[in-house]
């Protein structure tokens, strides 16, 4: 019994090399028909997900790069190429470009705050033993809240007269503002919201990225000396976190990135332009303006700094493995 | 124990009172809105625009803000529409994403290397950018503000698929080997043998997916504009915007109502929605 | 240098005992070896010497002090880690470097950038590089000194480590399974570098490892552990050839022991296995033994009768230079492994009865409690197989 079915293998092996040796071995077919068994199994298990990855995913990715090349609206019945008159109006489109600075700046104060505090909080409940998942419960309640519930819950709390943010500042006489309605503290009330959100997430990561590092490498430090507070930190935790830290600066930066919920609820861009932000901006192009092209154009713009940032991630994620 | 942890854990350590006191502090400041919103939801407008601040009101309005917030708007319809959407999702996906993901896993044939990265470039997608077009197919067939529209976008999830795969691929190959030898079809192999053991992925999945679409204003605002339609996100803005802010007993009533489903559900299975949505949301 | 003393260490893991009531002196210079199977209890007791962990009871002193409390910093002791336990992000250099750093230079020197400008601190850093070249160059590691763990391979890995730990010349150096990470061949390679290191430092070494090789090529003396407990403490001939404890003898050697059920009938008779043996045993007639016989210990012999056991081939295993010959006793359930030479292989077979003699100075007799019965005739150190077959 056991020579044929050696032989069998071998032809297995050789038809799945050489696709022309296959009728050189009579039991091939059959080797080949269980092949095509289970492909046609493959295809009929993947079928549904590959019809909708195409038309939910790839058809309408597709689509956004073409309509960003014309100039239709909705509704109308015409449209033709423009080819890249929409990219042009979006850079020279004050509106745009704020919206943009916007985002830049709201970025650059909830990302550097979210890691800094998850980081901080994270090695807080790391560095002892007690009410561990108490502590990282209340942190984290935040990030899964619902936004557009707690954003008028965080409006009430800003309200000008009556919120809690003013009344304490007034108790300690610090000076009172309208926080939302003010052009200039609307995008920081926002970013605290920011940070308030997704510092759970940070802290998360952060805890995972602590229980990784081996205990070993921590005994090894106590033995050779670094066994103070800052020395251990020092010579073994942030060390061993950095490349953990890179990837969630990363993100963190993209779930900042695509903030929408508290602009809408909340300022609706205002006032003025001061608070727009590029998912609001191609939200309001796109579905209140309706002009396709010009959103569909945003839409490029959006997607190509979410691909720029993801790809920096998965670099980073190679060298992360690279690092033990 | 540890001689570090037996110096931590001596309650009194200058280093123990420090944690306690950042971590409580740092909590406190993070339950603010919460703490926030349920004590305005149960005063009477004259305490709410009082300027002194109590947590519990002095009389407390409680049971007529709450009445107002699901009799005023259609708060129960909202979060019906909630439940029935992220269920459909939820089921859909399994439906759709389980198979693929062992065809991907454990099956062998051509073109499987392009489907996943088809799944990889999907992953890779932000939903908002395809709302665009996905608005217009769903104009196209016709299903624009109905519950179709606010299902369609998700019915296949590149998560899903992908989370999915890793996980079937960790299960030994023998094990299909002996469902097949058993006499068990492709499909009974999927939803017998490998679902059932991927059990902890479908549950951090069903968390990631259930709180994602509850907690999603973008779509529904753009697919949907009956009231009797609206999952409680957009229920919720809208409720707002007609009371103008300035009912703002009910109007925190029906925010609390909104976000405390999850919440409940959050304190129970704390363990599983961090690891569902940690995982979930670094893709 | 210094001498170890361990006196009456207790340690729980909350209602698991771990270590029970652990005494131990190791001399000044001495290579002790901590031997045992895992999970007895070693690893916590060289954890609870280097401070890694504290006692529940029990005193420990390095070098004459007693440094219960003490932070591992304090006890002067350096310790090589299963797993290295290097720092992945330093260099070679900044690895071997950190225990001198975290000594030498005060913690403000030590800050980065402000550090730099103090007065005294390249001096002391000048040093400092100086004696991580000169270690490693002695450990052989010096052109690995720029790269860092992650390029290294196992055994370089191993150096370094090593060299972290030799590099301020601790009292007492402890090593946790330093070869466990290491192929055959390299164990084999790094059991020699460290018997060579103990010897060019002259430190006191304590060792800890399930290998029975590395424990009796290494040691001075081997502490056999089980379940928490210190069984015996003895150089590793002893170890092997006056254990003092059943388990030890079934713990030590390959194969295993063969222990054998017998009964005293008389002064200088022990029946055993449908034979008898002429052993003089300090027991009372009546009195239930265990017979521990090494399987060299066994010959062939050309008939049954006295000093003589007989049973039917079970199975056999050629090892090139011996014959590992599985036999059935007579008695239930009682298998038997003699060690013979290889010669006699062709003559062997499965199922053919064989007749194995007994030399009764190598017979071991334990009570059956465990405990080693002495007072038998003249078992003498020379009569004890050479180490190098032990350790096989």
């Amino acid at each position: 019994m056991r020579e044929p079915r050696a032989s069998t293998d071998a032809c297995h092996e050789l038809s799945s090399r050489d696709g022309a040796s296959t009728f050189r071995c009579p039991a091939a077919s059959k080797a080949l028909g269980r092949g095509l068994r289970e492909a046609l199994a493959a295809w009929i298990l993947a079928g549904p997900s590959v019809f909708f990855l195409l038309m939910l995913y790839c058809l309408p990715v597709i689509g956004v790069f073409v309509i960003a090349f014309t100039n239709w609206q909705f509704g109308a019945a015409t449209l033709s190429f423009v080819g890249l008159a929409n990219f042009r109006e979006v850079i020279a489109d004050e509106d745009f470009r704020s919206s943009l600075r916007n985002t830049a700046i709201y970025l650059l104060i909830v990302v550097p705050g979210t890691v800094s505090l998850g980081l901080l909080i994270a090695l807080l409940i790391e560095g002892g033993k007690s009410c561990r998942s108490f502590y990282r419960a209340i942190h984290f309640l935040p990030f899964m809240a619902t936004m557009s519930a707690m954003a008028i819950a965080w409006e009430a709390l800003l309200h000008p007269t009556i919120g809690l943010v003013n009344q304490t500042l007034s108790a300690i006489g610090m000076p009172a503002a309208n926080w939302l309605r003010d052009e200039h503290t609307v995008l920081l009330a926002l970013a605290a919201i920011g940070i308030w959100q997704n510092l759970g997430f940070a802290m998360v990561l952060f805890l995972a990225g602590l229980k990784s590092i081996p205990k070993d490498i921590y005994d090894a430090a106590d033995v050779d000396g670094a066994d103070l507070w800052l020395d251990r930190l020092r010579t073994v935790t942030l060390p061993m976190l950095g490349p953990v830290s890179m990837f969630v600066v990363i993100v963190v930066a993209l779930r900042v990135f695509a903030s929408f919920d508290t602009v809408k609820v909340l300022t609706q861009g205002g006032p003025g332009h001061a608070s727009e932000m590029l998912l609001y901006t191609l939200y309001r192009e796109s579905f209140e303006y309706l002009r396709a092209g010009y959103g569909a154009a945003i839409a490029v713009v959006f997607l190509a700094i979410v691909v720029t940032l993801t790809l920096v991630q998965a670099h980073l994620m190679d060298r992360k493995v690279h690092y033990q | 124990m540890s001689t570090r942890a037996l110096r931590a854990c001596q309650l009194l350590s200058p280093a123990a009172v420090f944690r306690h006191t950042v971590l409580l502090a740092t909590g406190a400041l993070i339950l603010v809105p919460f703490v926030w919103m349920v004590s305005l939801s149960i005063k009477p407008p004259g305490e709410i625009f009082r300027t002194s601040f109590s947590f519990w009101p002095v009389q407390f309005y409680g049971v007529e803000n709450y009445t107002k917030a699901v009799t005023q708007a259609p708060l129960p319809r909202y979060l019906g529409n909630g439940v029935m959407i992220c269920a459909l999702i939820l089921a859909l996906q399994m439906l759709v994403c389980a198979p693929c993901a062992y065809a991907l896993a454990k099956l062998r044939f051509a073109g499987r290397d392009t489907l996943f990265g088809l799944v990889l470039i999907g992953l890779l997608l932000p939903h908002q950018v395809l709302s665009l077009p996905l608005f217009i197919l769903g104009y196209q067939i016709g299903i624009l503000n109905t519950y179709a529209a606010l299902v369609f976008p998700y019915v296949v999830s590149p998560f899903g698929i992908f989370l999915f795969r890793q996980f079937f691929k960790s299960m030994p190959d023998d094990v299909v080997h002996a469902a097949r030898l058993d006499g068990l079809s492709e499909t009974a192999i999927v939803w017998k043998i490998m679902v059932p053991t991927a059990l902890p992925a479908v549950i951090a999945f069903a968390i990631f997916s259930i709180v994602s679409h509850w907690n999603d204003l973008f779509w529904p605002l753009i697919a949907v504009h009956d009231q009797s339609l609206m999952p409680p996100t957009l229920g919720i803005m809208v409720f707002k915007s007609e009371e103008a802010g300035t009912d703002y007993g009910p109007l925190m009533a029906a925010a609390t109502l909104v976000v405390l489903p999850l919440i409940v559900a959050f304190l129970a299975a704390q363990r599983w929605f961090i690891e569902g949505l940690a995982e979930g949301a670094i893709k | 240098m210094a001498s170890v003393s361990i006196d009456g260490i207790v340690k729980n893991y909350g209602p698991t005992p771990v270590l029970r009531d652990v005494s131990l002196s190791i001399a000044d210079g001495e290579f002790l070896t901590l031997l045992g199977p895992s999970g007895c209890g070693k690893s916590t007791l060289l954890r609870v010497l280097a401070g890694l962990e504290m006692q529940d009871a029990g005193s420990i002193s390095i070098g004459g002090r007693v440094v219960d409390g003490l932070r591992p910093k304090r006890r002067d002791v350096a310790m090589v880690f299963q797993s290295y336990a290097l720092y992945p992000h330093m260099t070679v250099a900044a690895n071997i470097a950190l225990p001198l750093r975290m000594r030498r230079l005060t913690a403000i020197q030590r800050l980065p950038l402000v550090g730099r400008l103090l007065p005294g601190r390249a001096r002391i850093a000048a040093e400092i590089d100086m004696e991580v070249t000169r270690t490693a160059k002695s450990l052989d590691i010096g052109h690995l000194l720029p790269r860092k763990p992650g390029q290294l391979s196992g055994g370089q890995r191993q150096r370094v480590a090593v060299g972290r730990a030799m590099v301020r010349h601790p009292a007492v150096f402890l090593m946790d399974e330093p070869l466990s990470n290491l192929d055959s061949k390299l164990r084999v390679q790094m059991r020699a570098e460290i018997k060579e290191l103990h010897q060019r430092l002259g430190g006191t070494f304590v060792y800890v490892t399930h290998d029975q090789a590395e424990a009796m090529t290494l040691s001075d003396r081997v502490a056999v552990m089980l379940d928490g407990e210190l069984l015996q403490v003895a150089p590793p001939q002893d170890i092997y050839g006056d254990p003092s404890d059943r388990r030890v003898a079934e713990f030590i050697g390959s194969p295993k022991i063969n222990i054998l059920d017998g009964v005293m009938r008389e002064r200088g008779l022990i029946d055993v296995a449908g034979s008898t043996l002429k052993i003089d045993a300090a027991a009372l007639p009546g009195m239930h033994l265990s017979l521990g016989i090494r399987p060299e210990a066994l010959h062939l012999a050309d008939q049954g009768g006295q000093s003589t056991l007989t049973g039917s081939v079970r199975m056999i295993e050629h090892m090139g230079s011996d014959l590992f010959v599985h036999l059935d006793l007579a008695g239930p359930d009682q298998p038997l492994v003699a060690r013979l030479p290889a010669e006699y292989g062709p003559r062997i077979t499965p199922g053919q009865t064989l007749h194995v003699g007994i030399r009764p100075e190598r017979v071991l007799l334990f009570t059956p409690d465990g405990r080693r019965l002495r007072g038998q005739v003249e078992l003498s150190r020379a009569s004890v197989m050479p180490l190098r077959e032990a350790a096989r």
